[in-house]
């Protein structure tokens, strides 16, 4: 057990036991028990870093992995400014919310006007002391508040003024007042991140519930609404947006600006997808997360929305919860009566006032005895409101421990993290195995539209890796496909089979010609967290192509034997929302798209399936074991867990999809499909890598597809902008950026089977991530299934990211990461390998 | 008292300033044109009458000075939001008096007054729209980034974006508020790209009310306390076909005023008075 220590809004201090392994989740619902909030979901636990930044604990990670230090000090704080406050549902919500402003006027992170510090300082007054008394409240009870980051005798009469206005206002209406007014700060919400332009001039990037601001100086410089937005990405020290275009441009944009180190740009990146999920979103990303193979960086906000949380709101049915206020020794204070002020407690609350930028009397707080038995009622009235609110919690998703998390923490490897600093090379290695059991297949005729956009996500780049100094990924892609009984698409066996192996070429360069586009901007992110792996591998409807899958019958058992509780509507018909989204959407790879529509962003939160899910995947573990031939989790440098996860469908009842993931799902997966690929390869291709793996590779994959990009990557479409609104459209992004790294990726594919290729993207079923590190090498595997027109696919990739010093053998550790997965999985076939690697330049690595 | 951003339109007093007789020869221009100046004058009286009589403002009247022939224009030695003032450093370097007399009124209504000290910056009131929800700043070759962060270190409350200001004098010469959240704007092309800018760098939403000419894009819009919304816009005769535009505007008294020859030296309505909501003391 640990002791934490959360200093919370009126500065007392709440001291709380932890497991040592406890998760950010924990400690954030002992503080929000505590201060009975209900209204949770706007606040969060900060806590210092290293360096003396403010980050946000993650909920779904263990507290002592972000901290990475040993003090374990935190502090609660507003996360996500609601922009209406009186929409707030509860009173005590808004107080603390209040006693949040209060702190960042003191400290000058929200700037006032003199009219409107005296303002906001006589609501405070009059919140907290209650009605002016002249006969009692002499000018000076007034000194030991504190108003403004530099307070004037002035501001105080002023403030004392406008108090004696406020007659009759009773504390709940004092604070609702001052957020009336404090909401219309310009700056009222925003979190401000120092950065660069392209040409160095330092600006701040202003993260808040619109968008993205740009301030240069005070001046507001240009602003990205999130709408405008597409995706958000982060490599190295930069952080880029890419800004979809206006009315009159053609083409996309990208924004680039310099972060002082890797860890700033991480958190800006991080801030603009929590701000963004939670304002704009109904619901987190997470249903996407089945959908993708990701790599890089977990993390997505997991927290409920805004749009979640109100409406939970809705549902509190408590009265006003009795709360101290921060003069918390006047007893009379009462939610809504006008307190009755005793002069000498105000005059005793005097010495405690805070030079420290904390008001009078917020230290002050729980130490009254009689109100303890208040907090005991209100507990035990919450433990009924947390029964309702968990129930309907359960509709969203909540994070939970997944098998994954489980089982890492148990291994010893997951101890090791890769803290390699100051890196000179860095590389990435992705490598697709695939494998294709199709019993029966479907022919779509929307087929031949299919493409390969995603191919040049495969790079990828892991967070805490980042600095270190050597990736190599290996992705290992299994593909297998079954006839499924779905009833809407019964398998059309009177389709011809396609012609084995054919290669389709036109598909491809039509693909690579979008590539050419795109491929560019891609390596660009090479190393950034967040690069999404999407690869979609369509199965030609062929009743001989390869081995069935033993898993296959098994897997629909467990299938139908599996309580549904998630049919929805559109499970029915996923194939027609989907074409919507595509349309939108193509484009896009993957990484953190920031729209509404798209949620096209990989969700990497393994970390929390839902319950029923979790299940799921457990049982087809078991099976996984009963049918591989190899030991599921292997031991050795290579630690992967193949996770066949099956899923045969009976119906469409069990699609194992929430409508929510049906449409972002599609919306990806047609990025991810590859033109009719020939067959053949799956089982010729044996790539043993021995020296060079890249070349080795490309010798010996029959096909080498595509090599996407050039050996050196020029992120020509990123611009590091300067950001004058005016100018921002002209400029456009033809400049190279300031990127200090050069990288190296070679993708290598094995020609694919791909006769289905219905335009339809599927419909996941299962969606797996495991990691698991040892001394040099973390591998990430990703399991999907995939339920696409009748055949079901399952794609194994896997991501190995070797980190080291030149002198690690590089090669050699692809070549046995290789040579490994295929033993592993020896029922399957390699479809791409994609080799990144990163060289660091100039940069000393930041993480 | 009024919270943050109340009231927008409230005034209760305006500040103008005499024409000069050295305005017709000596005063700054974009074009050079020839200004009647007896012409001007009386255009001026009838301007400032609608402000004291028609509207019932409190109006503050400055006599001119021979030496600053622009001096008409007092917009633009000044920026009053609320109760604060800020004293500009004109772009125009034989402007820069101008402020002096303006100070000692604006003190003279217990304005916050702020000073724009430093030797870096400039500012032409003409360049800085305040929409009641923020302000922009045109940078423009009047004004630059340096005022622009003055002003924006004394109006803390509100966001204040720039706008580049290619053609035309101000940005106030294509443009103006029409009405809580109506932007009026004229139809040029440079116009039309400011307007975008403002509306990409907005967190709110504005309607646009569109006229054909640009200058006559600007107007005074004010909300008083008797008479409701009130615009004071181009004569039809200076601009038949934006002044057609305004006649849709139901809800406001329209009151056309004249401003034929103070637009020769780049004068517009709202370069010629300084608006102030000034309370009653409580």
């Amino acid at each position: 057990m640990v002791m934490c220590h959360v200093t919370m809004l009126d500065g007392s201090q709440f001291p709380c036991e932890v497991e040592k392994r406890a998760k950010g989740q924990y400690l954030f619902f002992k503080v929000y028990e505590a201060l009975n909030l209900l209204e949770k979901d706007y606040f969060g636990l900060s806590y210092k870093d290293n360096s003396d930044q403010t980050c946000w604990l993650d909920p779904t990670k263990e507290i002592k992995r972000q901290i990475r230090n040993d003090t374990w000090q935190f502090a609660f704080n507003v996360k996500f400014y609601p922009p209406d406050p009186s929409q707030l549902t509860e009173d005590i919500t808004r107080y603390l919310l209040c006693l949040q402003l209060r702190q960042d006027i003191v400290s000058g992170r929200l700037p006032c006007s003199f009219v409107t510090h005296s303002l906001l300082g006589s609501y405070a007054l009059q919140a907290e002391l209650g009605d002016h008394d002249s006969g009692e409240h002499r000018l000076d009870y007034i000194s030991d508040f504190q108003f403004a980051p530099s307070q004037t005798k002035e501001m105080e009469e002023k403030v004392v003024e406008l108090h004696k206005t406020h007659r009759g206002m009773t504390p709940a209406q004092a604070d609702a007042q001052f957020l009336e007014n404090a909401k219309k700060l310009s700056m009222y919400g925003v979190d401000l991140h120092h950065a660069k332009d392209s040409e160095g001039v330092d600006i701040m990037l202003g993260v808040c519930a619109n968008g993205l601001l740009i301030y240069k100086d005070r001046l507001r410089i240009n602003r990205f609404a999130w709408p405008k937005i597409l995706k958000i990405s982060y490599k190295r020290s930069n952080f880029y947006i890419k800004i979809r275009p206006g009315e009159t441009e053609q083409f996309e944009s990208s924004v680039g600006f310099k972060l002082p180190n890797h860890r700033a740009a991480k958190r800006v990146w991080k801030v603009c997808v929590e701000n963004h999920t939670f304002f704009r979103l109904m619901t987190p990303e997470a249903p996407t997360k089945a959908k993708f193979l990701t790599l890089g960086s977990k993390f997505r906000y997991s927290g409920r929305t805004q749009a979640q949380t109100r409406q939970a709101s809705t549902l509190i049915d408590r009265p006003a919860p009795y709360f101290e206020r921060t003069s918390s020794k006047r007893i009379s204070r009462s939610l809504d009566g006008a307190p009755v002020i005793n002069v000498t407690e105000a005059q005793e609350l005097a010495p405690t006032s805070g030079e420290n930028g904390r008001e009078p009397g917020l230290e002050l707080s729980s130490d009254s005895k009689d109100l303890d038995k208040t907090q005991e009622d209100v507990l035990k009235h919450q433990a009924s409101i947390s029964e309702l609110k968990r129930s309907f919690m359960e509709a969203t998703p909540e994070p939970r421990p997944s098998q994954w998390e489980k089982r890492l923490t148990a291994s010893p490897a997951t101890s090791l993290r890769l803290q390699a600093q100051g890196s000179l090379e860095e590389e990435i290695t992705s490598i697709l195995f695939s494998k294709f059991a199709c019993e029966s297949g479907l022919v779509d005729p929307g087929c031949t539209t299919t493409r390969r956009a995603a191919e040049g996500a495969v790079v990828t780049a892991s967070g805490p890796l980042a600095s270190a100094p050597l990736t190599t990924e290996v992705l290992l892609s299994t593909d297998e496909s079954k006839p499924t009984k779905h009833q809407r698409c019964p398998p059309s066996r009177t389709q011809e089979p396609l012609p084995d192996l054919t290669v389709d070429t036109v598909a491809k360069s039509a693909d690579d010609k979008q590539k050419s586009g795109e491929a560019a901007w891609q390596a660009a992110e090479v190393e950034i967290e967040e690069t999404v792996v999407i690869e979609e591998i369509r199965v030609a409807p062929k009743g001989s192509v390869t081995t069935p899958v033993l898993i296959t019958p098994v897997a629909m058992e467990t299938e139908v034997e599996k309580p549904k509780e998630e049919v929805k509507e559109e499970q029915k018909r996923p194939v027609s929302v989907s074409s919507d989204s595509e349309e939108e959407e193509e484009e896009e790879a993957g990484e953190y798209h920031p729209q509404v529509t798209v949620s096209a962003s990989v969700d990497q939160i393994k970390e929390e399936p839902e319950e029923e899910e979790e299940e799921e995947e457990e049982e087809e573990e078991e099976q996984q074991v009963n049918e591989e031939p190899e030991p599921v989790a292997e031991a050795g440098p290579l630690p992967t867990e193949p996770q066949l996860a099956p899923v045969a469908e009976e119906s469409p009842e069990d699609i194992l999809v929430t409508p929510d993931e049906a449409p972002n799902g599609h919306a990806e997966s047609r990025e991810g499909h590859h033109g009719p690929v020939a067959l053949e390869e799956q089982e010729e291709e044996e790539p043993r890598v021995n020296g060079d793996a890249s070349h080795s590779e490309t010798e010996r994959l029959p096909q080498v597809i595509c090599c996407s990009e050039p050996p050196v990557v020029k992120t020509e479409m990123v611009t590091i902008s300067d950001t004058f609104a005016a100018q921002k459209t002209e400029i456009a992004t033809k400049e190279v950026p300031i990127v200090h790294t050069e990288t190296k990726t070679i993708t290598y594919e094995a020609a694919q089977l791909d006769g289905s290729g219905d335009g339809e993207p599927g419909v996941l079923m299962t969606a797996q991530t495991i990691t698991s590190e040892s001394l040099c090498t973390t591998t990430t595997t990703h399991i999907t299934k995939t339920l696409k027109g009748g055949l079901s696919e399952t794609r194994i990739e896997k991501r190995i990211v070797i980190t080291g010093d030149s002198d690690i053998d590089h090669d050699q550790a692809l070549a046995q990461a290789i040579k490994e997965a295929k033993e592993q999985h020896p029922d399957m076939s390699v479809t791409r390998v994609v080799v990144h690697k990163e060289t660091e330049l100039a940069e000393e690595g930041e993480d | 008292m009024a919270g943050v951003m109340t009231g927008f339109g409230n005034f209760t007093h305006a500040v103008v300033r005499a024409i000069p007789s050295s305005l017709a020869k000596e005063a700054l221009r974009m074009n050079v044109l020839d200004v009647d100046l007896v012409k001007a004058q009386r255009e001026h009286e009838v301007y400032v009458g609608v402000l004291k009589h028609k509207l019932g403002l409190q109006v503050i009247e400055l006599p001119a000075d021979e030496s600053l022939p622009d001096c008409v224009f007092v917009e633009d030695a000044a920026v009053v939001c609320g109760d604060t003032a800020l004293i500009t450093r004109p772009g125009a370097e034989s402007r820069r008096k101008e402020t002096e007399a303006m100070r000692r009124a604006l003190k003279e209504l217990d304005l916050n007054i702020f000073e724009m000290s430093d030797e870096n910056a400039t500012l032409d009131g003409g360049d800085v729209l305040f929409t009641g929800r923020e302000f922009f700043v045109g940078l423009s070759k009047r004004t630059n980034q340096k005022g622009a962060e003055i002003l924006a270190d004394v109006f803390k409350d509100y966001a204040v974006s720039t706008v580049p200001v290619t053609d035309g004098l101000h940005l106030k010469s294509f443009c103006s508020m029409g009405g809580p959240g109506l932007i009026v704007i004229g139809s040029s092309e440079p116009a039309q790209k400011a307007l975008k800018i403002m509306q990409q760098m907005s967190d709110h939403r504005y309607n646009k009310l569109t006229v054909p000419d640009d200058i006559a894009a600007n107007t005074i819009y004010m909300n008083l306390p008797s008479k409701g919304h009130v615009l004071l816009h181009c004569t039809p005769e200076e601009f038949p076909e934006s002044a057609k535009v305004f006649e849709k505007l139901k809800d406001h008294m329209l009151i056309p005023v004249s401003n034929m020859e103070k637009v020769k030296v780049d004068g517009a309505l709202t370069c010629c008075s300084v608006l102030i909501n000034k309370k009653a003391k409580v």
